[in-house]
């Protein structure tokens, strides 16, 4: 049972560290678009600007 | 035509040089359309910044300070094929936003927990049974409390904070019997767990926080997500007004940057956007927004105007005036505000059932306590029996009960075209027996049309609507839509208070007042016919027609009245209207009550005196003059081109022409109150079935847990349901 000393703490700290990057992730705005988010997901393409500057001038 | 647009109203400065405009967007709903307009923008110089929001249809833009004009944004998304206008975050929307930001962290932290606390009750329940040593069965304990009492402390808050303010005011809503049975339960614990004691219930306490967060966090979003929509159907209504800005110079400004005091100049055909006198010119004014009267009414210098009247022939000065100046503004504000006093306090469905649960609850709890001090156990063990029984009826599946079928009707009335402005519209809307109509801008389209165009040669409504293409007056405009012509005539020429008159082929066609086409005599007969139209006279060469110009009726308005008489609805017309235009539109759908020439203290009196006789009365209306009555009636309802006054007075606001979805509400709402009593019954048959096992003092952890989470499963499935309206689909356009 020794063994417990080491997987209870282990098991709290990956759960926190998961809490946290759920805060995180909240804080950062990634909940506001959730219908936009999945579509991005999919999209083949990045509409990035950088990326092909010269295709969007049109 | 179009003068400088300023729109630094709604620029935000980030600093650094940096510029954000926030813009509502028509017509964005895929991912296609999500990466053309960022694309779009994006390769416009200066742009730094250019992200779509799908689910609000809003564009987030930055730019660097400078060259750049926020109109050329508006352009450039017009090109590529999209409707836009900058957006003005609402304090309201603004609350809603932070929230359920607020929300969705406490059900991160309490969802947390949760998992965590589980994982420590699992072996401690197995322990029990098998060969787990006290010691270690209390060093699980102490972390599950470790873990449950900041999470609860942090996550409760919003049950704790309503509860707490229902109490101050001497009231009892869910989340009293909420935060008793979830500080009992988490109290008990520790005291258990000081003691030693083999069962602890932060799993069940915490577990409930969660459940009833996530049935509160798709309230909030629901609801958040009407809100964005009614904002950018505001937004995208782009009202504007031109001002003057010193040496008769204009400029075209929106209505939120303008001032008391301002000058703005209305144009012929323009609607105009705030409350002033005019001070300049001559004009007919189309009220029926304001008053319900479909006459013009004649505007010159002294004359209070209102926003959302329509100007027809002349161009105005107005000087505007703050809401309060203007007698009728403030004769219909004095009208609301008691309307919204003597408006007696709805009781939501959850609220009365909280009435009648807590107290019963409650007392079981504490005669179960003294029974077992009766029956000879021990103080200790009597209230560690009564709280179980507080645990185990502790209402998770009674508090998701009802918001999950709001959420899930709310989202399907959206699918419909209805927007919800309260949370207990749906209920007060299955009660429905009784409907009030408006007529003009409600059971009618607030713009004028052609009503005998079917009559009339191709050649002549051709000809007729490129003459009217090439006027102002909104009168020409109903000809030139039910022409579908879309240039105007080249070189015809308007006379002011005449009419337009042009040549085709050599010949002379015109388009105006019957004595400016010649056509008196047919006008004449015409109005015999239809004595409540605005006549509008053609004439090319010899060929003379006379157009009947007023608000048509909507497409489904009698469809809809003859599917609300299916429903055993009662149905009724009040018109500020005259009476032979109230008596046509009550005739052509068939309603055998209607009253014309109606002020807006006489509909709050009939709604009164229909409340008197027992009946649930739903006001449907537009005009401002319908304001008071929308917040007198059981319910009410608005089409979107209604008064903004109304619009925010009404409980329900439907979009697009169509009166279908009223129909398509009453339905929906009806099937969700059965939803909502079917939930209430599943968790008082859930009660029923597991207080006698709380009282008898068998309940373990494991037990409580188990039926905790299999009622609220079993009650959010149910709300599924409301997805579908009671009585199908309605089938008629």
């Amino acid at each position: 049972m020794e063994v417990m000393v080491i997987l209870v703490p282990l098991a709290l700290g990956l759960g926190l560290v998961g809490l946290l990057a759920f805060l995180w992730s909240l804080r950062s705005g990634q909940y506001d678009d959730l219908e936009g988010a999945a579509w991005r997901a999919i999209a083949d393409d990045d509409p990035a600007p950088e990326d092909k500057p010269a295709e969007h001038a049109s | 035509m179009q003068a400088t647009r300023d729109f630094s109203h709604y620029v935000r400065d980030l600093g650094a040089g940096l510029q954000h405009i926030d813009l509502a967007v028509e017509g964005v709903n895929c991912a296609g359309c999500m990466s053309k307009i960022e694309r779009g923008l994006s390769a416009m110089p200066d742009v730094t910044l250019a992200r779509v929001n799908l689910t609000n249809r809003r564009v987030a833009l930055e730019w660097k300070q400078g060259a750049l004009d926020p109109a050329k944004f508006i352009d450039r998304l017009a090109e590529l094929g999209y409707k836009a206008y900058p957006f003005e975050t609402a304090d309201a929307e603004a609350a809603e936003n932070e929230q359920s930001r607020f929300l969705l962290r406490c059900l991160g932290v309490a969802a947390f927990a949760t998992m965590n606390v589980m994982m420590l009750s699992v072996p401690v329940w197995s322990g029990n049974v098998s060969d787990m040593l006290p010691e270690q069965r209390d060093f699980f304990h102490w972390l599950s409390a470790l873990i449950a009492l900041p999470a609860a402390a942090y996550a409760g808050r919003p049950f704790f904070r309503s509860a707490y303010r229902a109490l101050r005011t001497g009231n009892v809503n869910m989340d009293v019997p909420i935060s008793i049975g979830v500080s009992l339960a988490l109290g008990m614990s520790l005291v258990e767990t000081v003691n030693h004691a083999a069962h602890t219930y932060f799993d069940a306490a915490i577990m409930l926080l969660t459940f009833l967060l996530v049935g509160r966090y798709l309230d909030q979003s629901m609801r958040r997500r009407t809100r964005a929509v009614a904002g950018n159907l505001a937004a995208l209504k782009a009202e504007t007004a031109t001002k003057f800005i010193g040496n008769g110079e204009i400029a075209v400004v929106p209505v939120a940057a303008i001032d008391p005091g301002d000058i703005v100049l209305l144009r012929p055909g323009e609607r105009c956007a705030v409350d002033g006198t005019v001070i300049e010119g001559r004009s007919e004014v189309d009220q029926s927004l304001i008053t319900g009267e479909t006459i013009f009414a004649r505007a010159e210098s002294g004359t209070a105007v209102y926003a959302g009247s329509l100007n027809i022939s002349g161009t105005l000065r107005v000087r505007v005036s703050a809401a309060s100046e203007s007698t009728l503004l403030s004769e219909i504000t004095r009208l609301l505000d008691n309307a919204l006093q003597a408006r007696s306090r709805y009781i939501r469905l959850a609220d009365r059932a909280s009435r009648l649960y807590a107290p019963v609850v409650h007392v079981t709890a504490l005669l179960t306590v003294l029974g077992w001090v009766l029956f000879g156990a021990s103080w200790h063990d009597a209230i560690v029996t009564g709280v179980a029984v507080l645990i185990i009826t502790c209402p998770c599946a009674l508090g998701l009960a009802i918001p999950t079928v709001q959420t899930v009707a709310s989202g399907a009335m959206f699918k419909a075209g209805v927007l919800l402005n309260s949370g207990d519209a749906i209920e007060r809307l299955a009660d429905v027996d009784h409907v009030i109509f408006d007529k003009t801008g409600t059971l009618t389209l607030p713009d004028l049309e052609v009503v005998n165009a079917a009559g009339v040669p191709e050649f002549v409504l051709d000809i007729a609507g490129q003459l009217a293409l090439a006027s102002h007056h909104p009168v020409a405009a109903a000809v030139a839509r039910a022409s579908n012509v879309k240039t105007p005539l080249m070189g015809a020429t308007e006379e002011p208070g005449q009419g337009v008159r042009g040549k085709v082929g050599g010949v002379e066609a015109r388009l105006g007042r019957p004595s400016f086409c010649g056509a008196e005599q047919l006008a004449a007969e015409r109005a015999s016919l239809d004595p409540e139209a605005s006549l509008v006279a053609f004439s090319f060469g010899e060929t003379k027609y006379v157009f009947s110009v007023r608000q048509a009726l909507r497409a489904d308005a009698g469809a809809m009245i003859s599917e609300l008489k299916k429903r055993n609805i009662a149905i009724e017309i009040l018109s500020g209207d005259r009476e032979p235009a109230v008596r046509a539109a009550a005739q052509a759908l068939g309603v055998e009550e209607w009253r014309a020439g109606v002020t807006p203290a006489d509909k709050i009196a009939r709604i009164e005196d229909l409340k008197r006789g027992g009946y649930k009365v739903m006001m449907v209306g537009d005009g401002l003059n319908d304001a008071p009555s929308l917040a007198a009636a059981h319910v009410s309802m608005s089409p979107i081109s209604s008064a903004h006054l109304s619009q925010a007075t009404a409980d329900l606001v439907f979009l697009g022409k169509p009166l279908a979805p009223v129909v398509a509400a009453i339905d929906f709402a009806r099937k969700a109150l059965h939803l909502m009593r079917q939930n209430l019954w599943l968790a008082v048959g859930y009660n029923i079935l597991a207080v006698p096992i709380a009282i008898s003092g068998v309940v373990t952890p494991l037990i409580a847990a188990a039926a905790m989470s299999g009622s609220s499963i079993l009650v959010m499935l149910n709300a599924l349901r409301a997805r579908h309206a009671s009585q199908g689909r309605v089938s008629w356009r």
